[in-house]
């Protein structure tokens, strides 16, 4: 029996509620990793390999070591003798994942490679001592090209015995041959997206801290995941995991590339170990330029079958992903997932996907906000070729195959179960807020003037909050402290997604208190239960059943001391503004404080059968494997034919991510989401040269969208609730899928007099001057 | 390898506090602040003067102090991050519209943020949307698409705000 939230009362789901992270970091007092201090802490630099590809036929760190402040040089000959096991849970123990040796053994596999590592009392001291370790290589030609390195002899990884990592596939080609021989319309493309990368403004960085006397280890860590920190360590380590304990308070973003131990941190972890003093690595900006990961490189030949009203018959994708030399983690199943989800929000009735992954010397790929969302880029930019080629307004390509809602549940032709999602309601919302005949109309006149404005648009339906294996479970422990003030502790921590707000409002509404009576505390696997950290949109629902699950037993508990107290039934108690009171008897109520008081100091006084306390834990568990997500992105731009350089003039996002906890932070996490996808297409570029040399290492060379640069975001919203908990949907994602084609397509509409199609990023001034044939 | 400099003593005032300390040469000011100082509300993002986490205010000019040297601020006075607010930790004008316009998100951006544009409205307290977009245009952000921000330096202005987004 469990008392109801009182009617009436405030709700802060879905109200714009001021964060509560917000004053300590305004304030300079967040808590980042490179802000941690200990007592007797030292500092490490890596040396890296400046070659993509060499044996290492030395390494002298005599003159390093004996360098003035200096405490260690390891090379991998000391460090990785104590690797014990490496695996990540969402992976297991027995996944085909490439061997990552902490620091390079034998060879270098990309220029960035980790060769030495160097601790010494200052960060300065240690860099000084860094560059005075003799590295000699033998140098073998690099395999750069990674659309033929499945056929380049040269091998990244001799023991793999191939460049190819993996392969997944679809139905087989043959199978499909009858529905684009017999098609009224074929269309096919070759579509290339260049490397780009996450860029959180904190690179990566650990503090580990390791005390032999007592065997705990302490890591301060700049992680998505605190608690995967954790087991990964004790893993590597081969140290008990309730031995251990990983704090984040604040991490700088995160974006997905600090979801997993990578290379680097491991040797930091090893060095504690050995040390046992505490050490610190943060990493500047060219280590996480050349070392952090590489994302969104990738091709792949698509085709679609079409009748001859422009519906279609059948899609295939053959994609191809650059995944560098130590990919983190196996890379062929998210290669898959952009396999199975090309068919996209549409009907399509029958599709087939090939998916590789390659090695190749260059550093290695590692998570990237929506890392399948190629499907989506090569999807719609297609559709808008093959619009042009039908000579039909894209729009209406797409309305003809939209699926509509009386069409859901569907399963798309390679398998993937959608449902409860609106991509016809998000796509007519789009144009209406555009006005879509209107642009049509001042585009038409501009043209005439020598001006080029292009509209483009993109839907997509994203699986999120996964519901299997590690990621099925949240836990929550709330304490309703003896004051009758709430702690909420959830595995979270702040990476920039508002989880402490969200966690606050939730759990304010689940218990009726009043927000300012809420705090919550996350990032600590000391004191919060095991959960798989900010990954796959998943934050916001699971947290939400974790709440959900925990409150109900702490409502029953309230519910049945309050009833006691003023002599009423238990199904009459309401819970509201952190008082519980009688239904009908507003009057007649008692306090949180006054409940928790007697729950602790006067336990006698307590109703039968009701334990002592307000504390409880509970967990919970996902019932569906995905909550799908669906949005509409619309972009106008106007294109400089004399300069090619590109103006966005508006960016609309219809999206359906259910009931809103806090509109503030959904469309945070969009605008988040579409800069960082505007900024692919038309700035940023990790580019390495023929060599493996990485091009783009600074903030000089590899260009992030500025404020200059950004259009004001639009947003509608579709509102149609997941079967999870609260009805609520994972939005993390989805702003940096639905972007990157928006933005092409709207450049291709605008140069359509000339002419030209959009197969290959980044869209620059020079590339766009290139596809109007000017040199 | 460069030969080491001789340490050097600098008096530098930091949020109304005089410090006398012995630096080396080569210590910049943000390592200064943030390790001699221990006020670490000033963030390095790149340590090459592109991304503007670590701007500070040096007698009254906003500066990269990944970019100077702390001997360069010898008899200088520096406000940082953590004394752009009240004493009493109530947040300044700017702080408080980030936090109405959500313009912040992982937080590690904004103190640079704050700091720019403290400086930047005090010289220019009633701009257009395009001065604010160029006064911004040193400072990068990968969390809010610029959105929040934008409209918290309209407010901070006075400038009547509708909606998240709109300025």
């Amino acid at each position: 029996m469990s008392a109801t939230t009182g009617a009436g009362t405030t709700r802060y789901a879905g109200a714009r509620i001021n964060r509560v992270e917000d004053a300590r970091l305004l304030s300079g007092r967040g808590t980042y990793v490179d802000d941690i201090s200990r007592p007797g802490m030292v500092h490490a630099c890596f040396v890296r390999s400046p070659v993509a590809h060499a044996r290492i036929l030395s390494i002298d760190v005599t003159a390093a070591a004996d360098h003035p402040g200096v405490v260690a040089v390891y090379t991998g000959t000391e460090l990785n003798a104590g690797v014990h096991a490496q695996w990540h849970s969402s992976v297991g123990p027995a996944g085909p994942e490439t061997p990552r040796p902490p620091l390079a053994e034998e060879k270098v596999r990309f220029v960035g490679d980790p060769v030495a590592l160097v601790v010494a009392l200052n960060r300065r001291l240690a860099e000084d001592a860094a560059e005075l370790v003799e590295v000699e290589y033998d140098e073998l030609p690099p395999v750069v090209d990674y659309e033929t390195a499945e056929s380049n002899p040269i091998l990244v990884h001799e023991a793999h015995g191939s460049n190819l990592i993996g392969s997944m596939a679809g139905v087989a080609s043959e199978q499909m041959a009858d529905a684009f021989a017999g098609a009224a319309h074929v269309v096919s493309e070759t579509i290339r997206q260049q490397a780009y990368v996450p860029v959180p403004m904190e690179g990566r960085g650990l503090v580990v801290d390791y005390s032999p006397a007592s065997g705990e280890m302490t890591i301060y860590s700049a992680t998505q995941s605190p608690h995967e920190v954790r087991l990964f360590c004790s893993r590597l380590l081969d140290l008990p995991e309730h031995r251990i304990r990983v704090v984040m308070r604040d991490t700088g973003g995160g974006f997905g590339q600090k979801i997993m131990v990578q290379r680097d941190e491991m040797c930091i972890m090893l060095a504690g170990l050995l040390l046992g003093v505490p050490v610190k690595w943060v990493e500047d900006r060219q280590e996480n330029l050349l070392a952090a990961g590489q994302s969104r490189h990738e091709h792949a030949a698509v085709r679609m079958a079409f009748d001859s009203g422009g519906r279609i018959e059948a899609a295939q994708i053959d994609f191809v992903s650059d995944c560098g030399a130590y990919p983190t983690p196996w890379p062929v199943g998210t290669a898959a997932v952009v396999g199975s989800l090309f068919p996209g929000p549409y009907r399509v009735p029958r599709a087939t996907f090939t998916a590789k992954a390659v090695y190749t010397n260059t550093v290695g790929r590692s998570a990237y906000r929506g890392p399948w969302q190629f499907e989506t880029l090569a999807r719609e930019v297609l559709l808008d070729i093959a619009a042009r080629r039908l000579d039909m307004d894209p729009m209406e390509l797409r309305r003809r195959n939209l699926l509509r809602r009386d069409e859901l549940p569907y399963t798309n032709a390679n398998g993937m179960p959608y449902d409860r999602i609106s991509p016809m309601e998000t796509f007519e919302q789009a144009l209406e807020m555009l006005d879509y005949e209107a642009f049509r109309a001042e585009q038409a006149r501009l043209r005439t003037e020598g001006r080029y404005i292009g509209v483009g648009l993109s839907n997509y339906v994203e699986p999120s909050s996964p519901g299997f294996g590690y990621y099925a479970t949240e836990a929550a422990t709330i304490r309703i402290e003896p004051s009758g003030k709430v702690n909420v502790y959830i595995a979270g921590g702040s990476t920039g997604n508002s989880i402490e707000t969200t966690v606050v409002q939730l759990a304010a509404d689940a218990l009726g208190a009043r927000i300012e009576d809420v705090a919550t505390i996350q990032g600590d696997t000391a004191v919060t239960g095991f959960g798989a950290g900010a990954a796959g949109s998943r934050s916001g629902s699971m947290t939400a059943g974790a709440i959900r699950e925990t409150s109900a037993i702490l409502r029953a508990r309230l519910a049945a001391i309050a009833a006691h107290k003023l002599e009423a039934a238990v199904e009459d108690i309401e819970l509201a503004d952190s008082r519980a009171h009688v239904r009908g008897a507003p009057a007649v109520s008692v306090s949180l404080g006054e409940l928790a008081e007697v729950a602790y100091f006067d336990p006698f006084s307590l109703p039968p059968g009701i334990p002592a306390g307000l504390e409880a834990s509970a967990r919970y568990t996902s019932d569906t494997r995905f909550v799908w997500v669906n949005a509409t992105h619309l972009c106008t731009c106007e294109v400089d034919v004399e300069t090619g350089g590109v103006t966005i003039l508006r960016y609309i996002v219809s999206e359906d991510c259910g009931p809103m906890i806090n509109p503030n932070v959904v469309e945070g996490q969009i605008a988040g989401g579409v800069v960082q996808g505007i900024g692919g297409v038309l700035l940023e570029h990790l580019a390495y040269d023929e060599a493996g040399n990485p091009m783009a290492t600074t903030f000089m060379d590899y260009l992030l969208p500025i404020a200059t640069d950004v259009p004001i975001i639009e947003y509608g919203h579709v509102e149609t609730p997941s079967g999870g908990p609260g009805g609520y949907k994972g939005v993390g994602e989805g702003g940096a899928i639905g972007a990157p084609p928006a933005v092409v397509n709207a450049v291709a509409d605008a140069l359509s007099p000339f002419g030209v199609d959009i197969t290959r990023l980044p869209l620059g001034p020079a590339q766009v001057l290139g596809l109007l044939g000017v040199d | 390898m460069v030969p080491s400099l001789p340490d050097v003593p600098i008096r530098v005032t930091v949020n109304g506090t005089v410090r006398h300390s012995t630096v080396e040469g080569r210590l910049t000011l943000a390592d200064y602040l943030r390790e001699d100082c221990r006020l670490t509300g000033t963030h390095l993002g790149c340590e090459h003067g592109v991304c503007g986490a670590c701007t500070v205010l040096l007698d009254g000019d906003a500066v990269r102090s990944c970019l100077i040297f702390a001997v360069q601020a010898d008899g200088a006075e520096v406000t940082t991050v953590e004394g752009i607010g009240g004493p009493d930790g109530a947040l300044g004008v700017v702080q408080e519209a980030w936090r109405d316009c959500h313009g912040l998100q992982c937080g590690f951006c904004t103190p640079g943020f704050v700091v720019t544009v403290t400086a930047f409205l005090r010289d220019v307290p009633d701009p257009t949307d395009g001065q604010i977009r160029d006064a911004l245009s040193g400072n990068i952000c990968r969390c809010t698409g610029y959105q929040g921000i934008l409209k918290a330096v309209h407010q901070a202005a006075g400038h009547a705000v509708s909606g998240p987004g709109q300025p």
